[in-house]
């Protein structure tokens, strides 16, 4: 799997959230994703932007277009130096809520995804892949 | 700091929601309508959401949350004009907005707001004709 460009966007305040969502929107176009596709992948990144501001204290995204046997896809990555997951099956979990959330936004991503990685450390951070194929 | 404007028709609020909205928007929108009811004794609320690209679960809350609290302040709440896409990904991403009615248009919106207060008034002068009888 080559990525071949790739970005970073900071995600620091709340209004970050809506300018990752806009900057997802615009690549996910770029590579010709679908109007659903491009529906949920902004919506899955809209979940775990707002994660990273708010659980994570702001962190950052890494949007990439990535190409493997000539198919194309979008895949972002959000990290955080925040207090990371203690438990992620329970995170997963749909009606889990630290905060004051629905409990969705983890599992609804990894629903809304093609791919779904996560990893995290209790006081290191946290760090959430997602990519979506056209 | 914006906000969503909120138009008032006889005893129907009018809303369009034409920006990708950030949170503390959604918030503002929320607390503003609550406020609009009770004001203006409003019977029923209308929210256009047929601009908005996606709806992720903190909209969903918002939106869940104005048709409860409209409930309570005795108005009924009609969301219009979703996109496809967007309710496939509502739904794939765990949110089936339970109590929340929705139209496919402003058009049928309005009649189904019509309907609701016309049978509002019906009931009434019922409870007027019972008295009488008696």
């Amino acid at each position: 799997m080559a990525a071949s460009t790739s970005e970073i966007f900071q995600l620091r305040v709340e209004s970050d959230v809506v300018q990752a969502r806009q900057l997802v929107r615009k690549k996910s176009i770029e590579i010709g994703l679908s109007l659903v596709d491009q529906t949920k992948i902004i919506t899955a990144a809209s979940e775990l932007a707002r994660n990273t501001v708010i659980y994570g204290k702001g962190g950052t995204m890494e949007i990439s277009i990535i190409e493997q046997n000539s198919r194309k896809g979008l895949r972002l990555v959000f990290e955080d130096q925040g207090p990371g997951i203690p438990d992620i099956a329970l995170a997963l979990s749909d009606g889990y809520t630290s905060g004051s959330g629905m409990g969705l936004g983890l599992g609804g991503a990894k629903r809304l995804a093609n791919e779904f990685e996560i990893s995290s450390t209790p006081g290191e951070g946290t760090r959430i892949m997602i990519a979506r194929w056209k | 700091m914006d906000r969503i404007p909120i138009l008032r028709m006889g005893d129907f609020l009018l809303v369009t929601i034409q920006v990708d909205m950030h949170d503390r928007l959604a918030m503002t929108l929320q607390e503003d309508l609550t406020n609009k009811i009770s004001e203006t004794e409003a019977r029923g609320v209308l929210i256009d959401i047929s601009s908005l690209e996606i709806v992720d679960s903190f909209i969903g809350r918002m939106v869940s949350n104005i048709s409860a609290m409209s409930k309570v302040l005795d108005a009924v709440t009609v969301i219009v004009g979703m996109q496809p896409a967007v309710a496939i990904t509502l739904v794939e991403l765990g949110l089936s907005l339970p109590g929340v009615r929705t139209a496919l248009d402003v058009e049928r919106g309005m009649a189904l707001l019509q309907g609701s207060q016309r049978n509002f008034a019906i009931d009434n002068e019922e409870i007027i004709d019972g008295s009488q009888h008696e």
